[in-house]
């Protein structure tokens, strides 16, 4: 390493470990990337519960390993479009296809809520998050490893209900990380944390992001979350795709810098400009 | 937390056995104001013999044989009628639980027959069974039956739907959803029926030991006020006070056992 940095042409920028480390995983995730995250193609998407018209027609195209957020009003569809991606629903017309026929285990799912069985430790917690191969002879030593990718080696042998609100949405996500996913969908999951608390989830759902290379669909109503997080931002409204924001900026990002402030200003002020519309709710 | 609270205490007396010992000071103190009542001749033993009396009593029949005897045979209508009645209640709330038809078909009729006070059938069951074991036992399996079943039913149904969502989302089967979720999570309601169940258990056990039987406790007693033995009187009912605090401190130490995950059961 030290030679490295020495040997840079002298008109080079200097470079820091920490951002050679950085590069070195995006590298990595560039090349395992391709092959981990899966694609994913919406077509005419609709979904009704009765008379009420949820999805009124969604046409979308993710790619492999792309982290996405989507964003838009209480009671828009968002969850309901994440069960439908998930397969936990099935739509009323339209097609969801991935890049390849998935396993059930290659599709994981995070709530708001932890949905940890507390009547299991966390350790075996985790190894629901293998499902069928939660039999298999190193069942326990991949869930260590999830808990460990998390921070939370040291908790694997605690109950549930002594966790902390974040620790136990840790322990949900290395159930969902524990089976090697190739898409993760997340509804809302950092939506009951404390701020402080949101900021670190945050960082953390971006590394394991980064490290593993799935594709990732994340819901939130915080659009600063969304800006910070996703490399492209959908607004979903009416039961549409009203817009479609690409993040183009460098990763790590800087919170509060005045790009991402740019960006969440205007998201935000499309949908504000939405609700006026509508101002019986 | 007051500030009183969260400042070290000095000199906090660190004496854990003898907090265990504080529940017990007021019974022996009723014991022993009981005992100097009956010295004192305060109350006549006619009307309620002293404590050593009463423990005489008890030991004349222990050395007969006698009180082993009934007390066995008390003990083993009792757990027999809760296996019958519980375990039947058991299966029918599971069944009910876990199945729509079967809730359909069974639960309304159910329902119809717990609003009969069980008791209310004693006369009916001596026509059928006459003074027969059968008969304690029947009352007993009915009277445990309602609690097992009702807490049973309202365990499964309450298990948080988001928990087995998630089972089925990591592919549980039917079985592991079962074992893992549904089971668990119904376990503390289920043990709420059983305290429920123990109590119905023993005072159902009494009454029908009191007017039909020719062994157990009940009958002792009954016995014992034909010829006036006051004492043994005493002793029986104290017996059943002592079997059912008996039978509550071990569904109480099966709880703690397996809901050690539960925080009212997570020791500090
Ligand atoms: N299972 C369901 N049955 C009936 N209506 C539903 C169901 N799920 C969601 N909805 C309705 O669909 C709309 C969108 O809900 P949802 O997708 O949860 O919104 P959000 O964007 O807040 O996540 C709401 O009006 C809700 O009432
Ligand atoms: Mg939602």
């Amino acid at each position: 390493m030290q030679e490295a940095l020495r040997f840079q042409p002298a008109g080079a920028e200097p470079v820091g470990q920490a951002d050679i480390v950085v590069k070195a995983r995006h590298l990595r995730r560039v090349a395992e990337g391709a092959a981990r995250g899966l694609s994913l193609t919406i077509r005419g998407l609709r979904k009704a519960f009765g008379d009420n018209e949820v999805l009124r027609g969604i046409d979308l195209h993710i790619p492999a390993g792309q982290f996405v957020a989507i964003v838009g009003r209480s009671g828009c569809g968002k969850s309901t479009l994440l069960r439908l991606v998930a397969g936990l629903d099935a739509p009323t017309a339209g097609s969801i296809a991935f890049g390849e026929e998935p396993r059930a285990q290659d599709i994981r799912v995070m709530f708001q809520e932890p949905r940890l069985l507390p009547w299991a430790r966390v350790l075996s917690n985790v190894e629901v998050g293998l499902g069928r191969e939660r039999a298999s002879a190193d069942a326990q030593a991949r869930a260590e490893r999830a808990l460990v990718e998390v921070g939370l080696g040291d908790k694997r042998g605690q109950w549930p209900s002594v966790l902390s609100g974040g620790q136990k949405q840790r322990v949900a996500l290395a159930r969902a990380l524990v089976s090697q996913p190739r898409v993760l969908a997340f509804d809302e999951p950092l939506g009951a944390l404390d701020a402080l608390t949101r900021i670190s989830m945050q960082q953390l759902l971006e590394r394991v992001w980064r490290d593993q290379g799935f594709t990732a669909i994340l819901v939130t109503h915080d659009v600063a979350e969304a800006v910070a997080l996703a490399d492209r931002v959908l607004v979903i409204e009416d039961g549409r795709i009203a817009e479609d924001v690409t993040i183009d900026l460098p990763r790590p990002r800087r919170r509060g810098s005045a790009e991402l402030a740019a960006l969440e200003g205007e998201i935000l002020k499309h949908l504000l400009e939405g609700s006026e519309d509508t101002f019986d709710l | 937390m007051s500030l009183i609270d969260s400042l070290p205490r000095v000199g906090a007396p660190k004496l854990p056995k003898v907090d265990g010992l504080i529940p017990w000071i007021v019974p022996l103190a009723i014991v022993l104001i009981w005992q100097l009542a009956c010295v004192t001749g305060f109350v006549p033993s006619r009307v309620l013999p002293a404590p050593t009396d009463v423990a005489l009593a008890g030991w004349k029949l222990l050395l007969s044989g006698e009180l082993v005897r009934n007390i066995w045979v008390s003990f083993w209508r009792a757990s027999i009628g809760f296996v019958i009645g519980g375990g039947i209640g058991f299966a029918f709330g599971l069944a009910n639980g876990l199945s729509q038809l079967s809730a359909k078909l069974t639960d309304t009729t159910l329902q119809m027959v717990r609003n009969i006070p069980h008791l209310a059938l004693i006369p009916l069951v001596i026509l059928w069974f006459g003074i027969d074991e059968s008969a304690k036992l029947f009352l007993v399996a009915l009277g445990v039956f309602f609690p097992i079943y009702l807490n049973t039913l309202h365990g499964i149904r309450t298990v948080d739907p988001q928990l087995i969502e998630m089972g089925r989302i990591y592919g549980m089967t039917d079985g592991e959803l079962f074992r893992r979720v549904i089971f668990p999570g119904a376990l503390p309601s289920i043990f709420v029926g059983l305290r429920f169940a123990l109590g119905i258990m023993w005072l159902t056990l009494i009454v029908a030991e009191t007017i039909a039987a020719s062994s157990g406790l009940g009958y002792m007693a009954m016995q014992a006020r034909e010829f006036m033995l006051i004492d043994v009187v005493v002793l029986s009912i104290l017996i059943y006070a002592l079997l059912g605090k008996l039978a509550d401190s071990a569904s109480r130490a099966l709880e703690r056992l397996t809901l050690s995950w539960h925080p009212a059961f997570q020791k500090k």
